[in-house]
């Protein structure tokens, strides 16, 4: 195990590069899915509003 | 298929297909980016040259690979908008803008952190790298011009012309890159890649590339939603389809 | 059409030698860069030898970005450009001779400057001239890349960061194809082949970016 972690030496490498292509790809995707959240709820709000001034 | 394909262009048709695909291309691509990671990091065996450093290849290769299918799609889907006058095109060429400067900058930062037990410096002017680099500044290019136009339908079609210019330059920046490169080499002559690639090493590349894609498409139904939202959120359409949702939950 | 070319180019000239500031700028601009240089990297002659074709190219490019932000600013705002665009000539063409004017206006003095800077860098005589002509090959595809820029950003105030971004990475080929040239001309070899590259890069921008400066022009308008 200890083995593996250490990548033959190049575990600084290895790990950085792994950790930072899943912390990225994991905020783009919870970025976008709360920026399609935050949309969907103004735009709720605006046609509530629309059909208040309505009636 | 021409009336699929049309039914397909129609916002709302696609706001709801993408609604419905999004959480299976989420989980086919944590799926596949598993079996990749466990093949590259596990079963793949080390490099002759590099050793196990050349395991970055699996995060490096498919974050490169996605950055320029990302602004070959953002350039065709705004010259299909800007010819054919397609709204849906420009909200998806929109969507792939952050997205593939997201991937772009993820295949610089790996790549340069590949260099440094390379080539022993983190950034040397490899071409591949600087491409990445530049196309990275396209990107944002791209992103700020967004910014600047207020108007959606200006910034669109001003947008779209300016990915149309920059996907001709690409080929050409391209070439001009490799080829100043083969002028000033310098010392270091090992480039990004596995030598002598065998089929343990292939698989987990090939499955990391599709769970980068299918990620990419998932990531891509979730913003083109927000573009629909914005750009029709005073059609009736959209009220009763946020009225269906909110009952599902 | 050619009558209508001739007159907007025509135009253009006269405005700008009635504002001879706006015509010296870029120019001045040019010259202060090019000194920045030696300035900064000590005055090692084999040094400024070695970075003088390159240095005097990137100055180029400064200088072209920063005469860009008025290309089509004021022609849109005194409402010009939309005339040129309901005019019955093919406002494609109009442009183009807008593109051509802000080449004589702008780099033809950068190049004509050139030789008195490269003393600066201690050129050779041969690599002065072999400057000069890979500036006169590739500054027109430099006109024609920043018109698109220009047109894009026209109705926008201040965008001259925005020029920067969109247009420097654009300009890349260029830079290199014309700085490389330069440096084999400054040490005695032949230049033929970036030199065509850089004429074909031209070639290439004056094919197809006057149609994407008469659309962005038109999206600016809008």
């Amino acid at each position: 195990m200890n083995e593996f972690l250490d990548m033959g030496g190049y575990a600084k490498y290895v790990w950085s590069t792994y950790s930072i292509s899943l912390i990225v790809l994991t905020l783009t995707v919870v970025l976008c899915k709360r920026t399609l959240t935050n949309t969907r709820k103004r735009v709720l709000r605006r046609q509530a509003s629309l059909k208040e001034s309505q009636t | 298929m021409w009336n699929w394909f049309h039914k397909l262009a129609s916002p709302p048709h696609f706001y709801r297909i993408a609604s419905a695909f999004e959480p299976w291309l989420l989980w086919l691509a944590i799926a596949c980016m598993l079996t990749g990671a466990y093949g590259g990091l596990v079963l793949a065996p080390a490099d002759h040259v590099q050793g196990d450093g050349f395991r970055i290849i699996y995060v490096h290769v498919p974050a490169a690979f996605l950055s320029m299918f990302s602004y070959a799609l953002m350039a065709v889907a705004s010259g299909i908008g800007l010819i054919w006058r397609m709204k849906l095109a420009f909200s998806v060429a929109a969507a792939t803008a952050p997205v593939g400067a997201a991937f772009t900058f993820l295949a610089l930062v790996t790549g340069a952190i590949w260099g440094q037990p390379m080539w022993g410096s983190y950034w040397e002017w490899d071409p591949r790298l600087t491409s990445e680099l530049i196309l990275l500044f396209l990107f944002l290019g791209y992103i700020f011009l967004r910014q600047a136009l207020a108007e959606t339908r200006q910034a669109d079609r001003a947008s779209g012309i300016l990915a149309l210019v920059g996907v001709v330059n690409l080929p050409i920046i391209h070439y001009s890159v490799e080829w100043w490169n083969s002028i000033h080499q310098g010392p270091s002559l090992i480039k990004l890649e596995a030598p002598s690639i065998t089929t343990d090493m292939l698989w987990p590349l090939l499955a990391m590339i599709i769970g980068y894609q299918l990620l990419f498409l998932a990531i891509l139904m979730t913003s083109v939603r927000t573009q629909v939202l914005q750009r029709e959120q005073n059609a009736r359409w959209i009220t009763e389809q946020l009225g269906t949702e909110n009952i599902h939950g | 059409m050619l009558q209508a070319f001739q007159l907007v180019i025509s135009r253009e000239l006269q405005m700008a030698f009635r504002r001879w500031s706006d015509l010296a700028l870029p120019v001045i601009f040019f010259m202060i860069v090019c000194m920045l240089f030696p300035l900064a990297v000590g005055q090692d002659q084999a040094i400024l030898q070695k970075i003088g074709p390159g240095a005097i190219w990137v100055a180029a490019l400064l200088a072209t970005l920063l005469s860009l932000n008025t290309l089509y600013r004021e022609d849109f705002d005194d409402g010009t450009l939309e005339q040129l665009a309901l005019s019955t000539q093919p406002l494609t063409i109009l442009l183009l001779a807008k593109t051509v004017a802000h080449w004589i206006v702008t780099e033809l003095p950068l190049i004509a400057i050139t030789p008195l800077l490269t003393l600066g860098f201690n050129l050779p005589a041969e690599g002065v001239y072999g400057l000069m002509l890979t500036l006169l090959a590739g500054t027109p595809a430099l006109s024609l890349l920043g018109s698109v820029g220009a047109a894009l950003t026209a109705g926008l105030h201040q965008a001259s960061g925005l020029i920067a971004l969109l247009l420097l990475p654009l300009t890349i080929p260029i830079l290199i194809f014309g700085a490389r040239a330069a440096d084999l001309a400054a040490s005695g070899q032949s230049i033929a082949g970036p030199l065509y590259l850089l004429g074909g890069l031209s070639v290439l921008a004056l094919t197809l970016c006057p149609f994407a400066t008469a659309a962005a022009v038109r999206v600016s308008l809008d």
